[in-house]
């Protein structure tokens, strides 16, 4: 520990601590452009200077090291003139354009030019001008004369991002940023860079001219868009969206959040919503009141179980989700008397259900990724499916961690792997057999049955090794381990690792609520999310799923829908293929609009109150599923609030879910027989596609990530099976065929073709990870 | 010919062959025989540094920091690879003895750096040379060839068991790069940007491993320091500026070129090796070493022996030796807004002071040069390059601020006549016949 005197404060910082730190430690504020404590000190600002007893000049706080017995003045003479000195600099060249821009209100140059800045320029030479830049739909840089080169975009990219695509370039005060010869900046992460930028030279394009910053109002929220729940600002003007933010919390987020979660919000305020419930009389759709359209669910519903009982009812919902939406559901279809419910409609393996120890969840908690020694992720797009973990592993692996990754193709991850295998998802079982195998070898104790006959090579020797070595490991199962057919083997083979090493078992988690979903009831009873659709049944109940785009095999699914007499089709926005099969649209509200709680992949409870009133008729999906509790006379609705909900399920005042286990019992591993014939489709979720509001954000749907899907293939499959890259073909899965683009790509494995689920042009396909061929057009 | 002219010469005495650059004619020069000596005698780490020190050398890069306390500083027990870097990238208006160095003597630099990687236990190699000498590059690329072959540079030298290995690398110009952790970031391969100090390169340099970085001229000095010993090496100047040292002398005189002679020797003498100053003029001002030294009127440097503490001690550094002579013909608001159009447009750009303030005084400086000055422009210039000075990353900021403020000072009267009669005091055809360039129009 070192001490240190700052304005007359004592402190006592730890060994390393730079100046800032220190202020920071004790509450006194230094002002800055181009620190950022997630970025590496950069020191390029100047605006830090401080005077330093001894020193005969100021120093940036944010680079000089304490030492021990240091004193430091931030108001002394010295230092207010060098930073009123700098301030001076920073304003010569910036624009006076502060009413038409963007960031005003919410400027750090602006303010600090309040408190620093002179009154009037002493600088009557032409100002220099930068000329504009267009790097995608996502970001803007218009007014780039407003740069002032504190590098933080460059660094978030090189830091955090883990790809450098904005970058300082020229010398002297003709420096700007810029990307690399005109292209755009495609990183998932891209968003944080506008938060980050401290003036108005990075703004968001979808958010530009739209509002000012001091009549939005700020309120707190949950992101439903994937498994970290991501901590999110809603900021609201006359109860609209306008946009969204990160809400830092260390231990969820930190303080960045992913494009998908920022800029999804242009579907809350899009024509897209649906706003009145709908009937579908005589094949006519009608909008009606909420009171006709509930009394006709409850009639349709009930007339089916009467008729066929509850056993021909099933309902399907989203992993987004809320607690209260999918327990009340759950009541709804208990009551009905019928136990055919699930939340997981991209999952074939559902043999884990009933041996499952506990809640499966992540293992451990984000914030502990950091510590970890060695982490094997198995079967994940990990950037695409999980871009703020994969960003936690990136930070990680920079340090000491050695991260590896098992997957079915070879994306980059922009992390700097330890070790990675690509293998076809049906081989999947048996790589990761073979590091049981090498881990076991490693540690001279007997090889697992079942394993026995798996090949170890090099590399899973390597990651075997990794997860043998150090004091804290983990194995972690992305959603290609969770979707694929050995879901369960994958599982358990990982526990094998597991009790071999001591190392964690977790899992990445699909969506915002999967664990909210295992501990709400919305586990089947009955017929699962595969069986409910491959034994037709009469009627069904869609919460927030669009079964086009969000199921393990649309085909199936979109079959049975439409042989079903009665299809009530819940969800916040319109879906036209919906109309065709459903008889009933109910409008429920998306998190903005409703409270409700996610209990994210660490098992962390996170409440959140609607930031703006519901759009038109939508209601929250809890007051919807509590009325239609009450018209169906069951028993058990009588709830006034969502938190009263939530405390039945979750307990009252509960920060973790309980009963987490990742365990398996009485699951022998016994690797599937592979019958290599034909060609593998690899099916990714793209990031923007992911769920219905990021496929109705106009900005995400114009970025690299939102490219129409191809049909990938490496170089060598293509020529065994005589394809051209770049020519059409005819991709087909079971009755359902498509003409996409061949591409060239070999981060595909051998012997499979990549064609991404979630989108139009691919819905009439089947199983995401099933067989698939492929014939020149 | 390597030199114009030298006084008690060393490092560039002899060298009159076609070929003096050559392997041949530098051993027969008594190259490498120091190198060879240490080797063989197994001579101390310990003791080459001594030898150093006790030569008083000082860094002829610019700052004049002593070579043997600089040495001293490398962790030689760390573990792993250490380097040492030459900086060749000379880049100062002005300073042109280093390309000499490189075109006559590249073999003293290959031997120095070979002995220094050896006192500090570097095992690597760097010479950085400016992107705008070529043809030295290549020379000594031939020379690192030779002496690969001769087994003077690589692995076992001379079967002692120590292992050199040394590489040129070229950068492309900038003038930045001259500055010691531009100079790795750019032999990285990023661009060329000075870090923030701490860390010193010496804890955390090339590739984060611990590194020195010496001037050409540092390095060519070593082997003849060990030669001659480090007193015999101190006692050629005078205490505290050990040797002799090049100086490169340009603008008004009658033989510019590179001259070797001891430090402490008069600038009259220099003068006068010169062959006095061009037409009999009278000398008005010298930038005794480079373009970011202080300039320094005339009476105070003929007082000055050439040597850091008499030049310091006149207002001034003595720099790299790049002695710029102005004769009365200079306007010195046209000298100025040239060296500050240097400094503005070689500053990196990376940190706010030197990015914003270099622009802000050349276009002030410009300004007043074209008629255009205002009477408070003085004070806003002695203003702005307060806020340089001593704010920025690297030294570049207050090697833009000292020229203007040396010039204001010195000269303050010529900058108030341009301001006020919007033209120069010098009459625009004395400064033509002074150029010795232009043609007096007719």
């Amino acid at each position: 520990m070192l001490e240190i005197e700052i304005d007359g404060k004592k402190a006592q910082v730890p060994d390393g601590s730079t100046v800032m730190d220190a202020a920071q430690q004790v509450g006194v504020y230094i002002p800055h452009f181009c620190y950022h404590k997630k970025l590496s000190i950069a020191a390029n600002c100047r605006m830090c200077l401080v005077q330093v007893e001894k020193a005969p000049k100021p120093l940036p706080a944010c680079a000089t090291p304490v030492t021990n017995g240091m004193k430091v003045f931030t108001h002394s003479e010295l230092a207010v003139k060098a930073q009123k000195g700098v301030m001076e600099f920073l304003l010569i060249n910036h624009p006076l354009d502060c009413p038409i821009c963007d960031q005003g209100g919410e400027c750090q140059l602006q303010d600090m030019s309040v408190g620093y800045g002179p009154m009037k320029s002493r600088y009557t030479e032409e100002k220099h001008v930068v000329f504009h830049k267009s790097v995608g739909p996502l970001i803007s840089m218009e007014e780039m004369s407003r740069c002032i080169h504190c590098t933080r975009c460059v660094r978030f990219g090189q830091e955090i991002g883990g790809i450098m695509e904005l970058g300082m370039a020229n010398r002297n005060m003709h420096s700007e940023i810029m990307t690399f010869v005109g292209r755009t900046v495609d990183s998932e992460l891209s968003g944080n860079m506008i938060d980050l930028c401290p003036v108005g030279a990075l703004t968001s394009k979808p958010f530009r001219y739209t509002a000012r910053s001091w009549e939005l109002q700020r309120r707190k929220s949950v992101s439903p868009h994937d498994s970290v729940g991501a901590n999110l600002v809603v900021q609201v003007k006359h109860d609209n969206v306008m946009r969204v933010l990160p809400r830092e919390n260390e231990e969820v987020n930190e303080c960045w959040i992913s494009d998908k979660e920022r800029f999804s919000y242009q579907a809350l305020n899009s024509d897209e919503r649906l706003t009145k419930p709908m009937v579908k009389q005589g094949g006519e759709w009608k909008e009606v009141d909420w009171n006709v359209a509930l009394d006709y669910v409850a009639h349709g519903l009930k007339d089916v179980c009467r008729e066929h009982g509850g056993d021909a009812l099933a309902a399907l919902a989203a992993q987004s989700s809320t607690v209260e939406e999918l327990f009340l559901l759950g009541k709804v279809m208990k009551g009905l008397g019928s136990g055919n419910i699930d939340f997981r409609p991209r999952q074939n393996d559902f043999s884990s259900d009933s041996k499952r120890a506990g809640t499966p969840w992540l293992g451990m908690r984000l914030a502990e990724i950091k510590d970890l020694d060695g982490a094997l992720v198995v079967g994940s797009f990990l950037r695409k499916d999980h871009p703020l973990i994969a960003q936690r592993l990136r930070q990680a692996a920079k340090k000491f961690t050695k991260v590896s990754l098992l997957s079915v193709t070879g994306d980059d991850q922009l992390i700097n792997l330890h070790a990675r295998m690509t293998v076809a998802p049906a081989q999947l079982a048996a790589a990761l057999a073979a590091v049981v195998k090498a881990v076991a070898e490693i540690k001279g104790v007997a090889v697992p049955a079942g394993v026995e006959n798996a090949t170890v090579c090099e590399t899973s020797k390597k990651i075997a090794q990794s997860l043998v070595d150090g004091e804290k490991r983990a194995v972690f199962l992305g959603n290609v381990a969770t979707q694929s057919a050995d879901a369960t083997q994958l599982h358990a083979l990982a526990l094998e690792i597991g009790k071999l090493t001591g190392a964690i078992v977790g899992f990445l988690g699909e969506g915002a609520n999967t664990l909210g979903a295992h501990v709400s009831g919305a586990l089947p009873s009955g017929a699962n999310a595969h069986q409910m659709f491959e034994q037709p049944r009469k009627a069904y109940v869609l919460m927030g799923v669009e079964p086009e785009f969000d199921c393990a095999n649309p085909q199936l699914v979109l079959d049975a829908l439409n042989q079903a007499s009665l299809v009530v089709y819940m969800s916040a926005f319109k879906h036209a293929p919906a109309l065709a099969y459903a008889d009933v649209m109910l409008p429920i509200a998306p998190y903005t609009e409703t409270s409700g709680t996610f209990v994210n992949t660490e098992g962390r409870i996170q409440t959140f109150n609607g930031v703006v009133k519901a759009r038109g008729d939508a209601r929250p999906g809890w007051k919807l599923l509590r009325v239609l509790g009450n018209v169906l006379n069951l028993d058990g609705f009588a709830y006034t609030s969502s938190e009263e909900i939530r405390d039945e399920v979750l307990g009252k005042g509960a920060e973790f879910v309980g009963g987490l286990s990742n365990e398996l019992s009485g699951v022998a591993i016994s690797l599937p027989t592979i019958t290599a014939n034909g060609l593998q489709r690899i099916a990714d979720v793209p990031i923007n596609f992911a769920d219905p509001m990021a496929r109705r954000a106009p900005s995400l749907q114009q970025t690299a990530d939102a490219v129409a899907p191809t049909a990938r293939i490496s170089e060598q499959t293509m020529a065994q099976i005589g394809i051209a890259d770049n020519g059409q073909v005819r991709v087909k899965q079971g009755a359902g065929e498509t003409v996409l683009v061949a591409k060239a790509d070999n981060n595909v494995p051998a012997g499979c073709v990549r064609v991404s689920a979630a989108h139009a042009s691919t819905a009439m396909l089947g199983d995401m990870f099933g067989s698939i061929s492929v014939e020149r057009a | 010919m390597a030199m114009l002219g030298s006084i008690n010469g060393v490092l560039m005495e002899g060298l009159d062959g076609d070929n003096s650059w050559s392997l041949k004619d530098y051993v027969a020069r008594g190259g490498y025989a120091q190198l060879k000596r240490i080797l063989d005698s197994k001579m101390t780490q310990e003791d080459v540094i001594s030898e150093v020190k006790k030569s008083v050398l000082r860094g002829r890069g610019g700052a004049g920091f002593p070579t043997g306390l600089k040495w001293s500083f490398m962790p030689r027990s760390f573990p792993g690879d250490k380097y040492v870097v030459c900086n060749t990238d000379e880049g100062e208006p002005g300073t042109f003895k280093d390309r000499d160095i490189m075109r006559y003597n590249p073999h003293a630099v290959i031997e120095g750096m070979a002995i220094a990687a050896y006192a500090m236990g570097a095992n690597r190699g760097y010479n950085y040379v400016h992107g705008e000498v070529w043809l030295e590059y290549k020379r000594f690329e031939e020379a690192l060839d030779q002496a690969r072959a001769a087994g003077f540079i690589g692995q076992n030298i001379l079967g002692s068991g120590f292992n050199f290995e040394l590489f040129a690398h070229h950068g492309y110009g900038a003038y930045i790069c001259g500055e010691e952790t531009a100079l790795l970031e750019s032999i990285e391969g990023k661009k060329g940007q000075p870090r923030f100090k701490p860390p010193f390169p010496a804890s955390f340099g090339l590739y984060g491993k611990p590194t020195t970085i010496n001037n050409t001229e540092t390095f060519a000095s070593i082997p003849f320091i060990l030669k001659m010993g480090g007193e015999e090496f101190l006692n050629l100047g005078k205490p505290n500026n050990g040797g002799t040292k090049l100086f490169s002398v340009s603008g008004h005189v009658n033989r510019p070129g590179n001259y070797e002679i001891p430090l402490g020797t008069p600038f009259a003498t220099l003068l006068e090796m010169c062959g006095g100053m061009r037409g009999g003029r009278k000398l008005k001002a010298v930038i005794p070493g480079g373009s970011s030294a202080p300039v320094m009127p005339a009476d105070v440097i003929m007082d000055c022996t050439m040597d850091y503490d008499s030049i310091s001690k006149g207002g001034s550094m003595l720099g790299s030796g790049a002695v710029i002579v102005m004769d009365e013909t200079v306007c010195m608001v046209k000298a100025l807004d040239r060296l500050s159009f240097f400094y503005h447009e070689e500053s990196c750009g990376q940190c706010t002071p030197c990015r914003e303030g270099t622009a802000w005084m050349y276009k002030v400086v410009h300004r007043i040069e074209n008629g255009l000055g205002k009477p408070e422009d003085l004070d806003l210039l002695n203003s702005v390059l307060g806020n340089i000075a001593g704010r920025t990353i690297c030294a570049l900021g207050d090697a833009a601020a000292f020229p203007v403020q040396s010039f204001i000072k010195h000269f303050g009267k010529e900058f108030e006549y341009h301001i006020e009669h919007k033209t120069c005091l010098v009459p625009k055809d004395v400064q033509w016949a002074g150029s010795g360039f232009h043609k007096i129009p007719a």
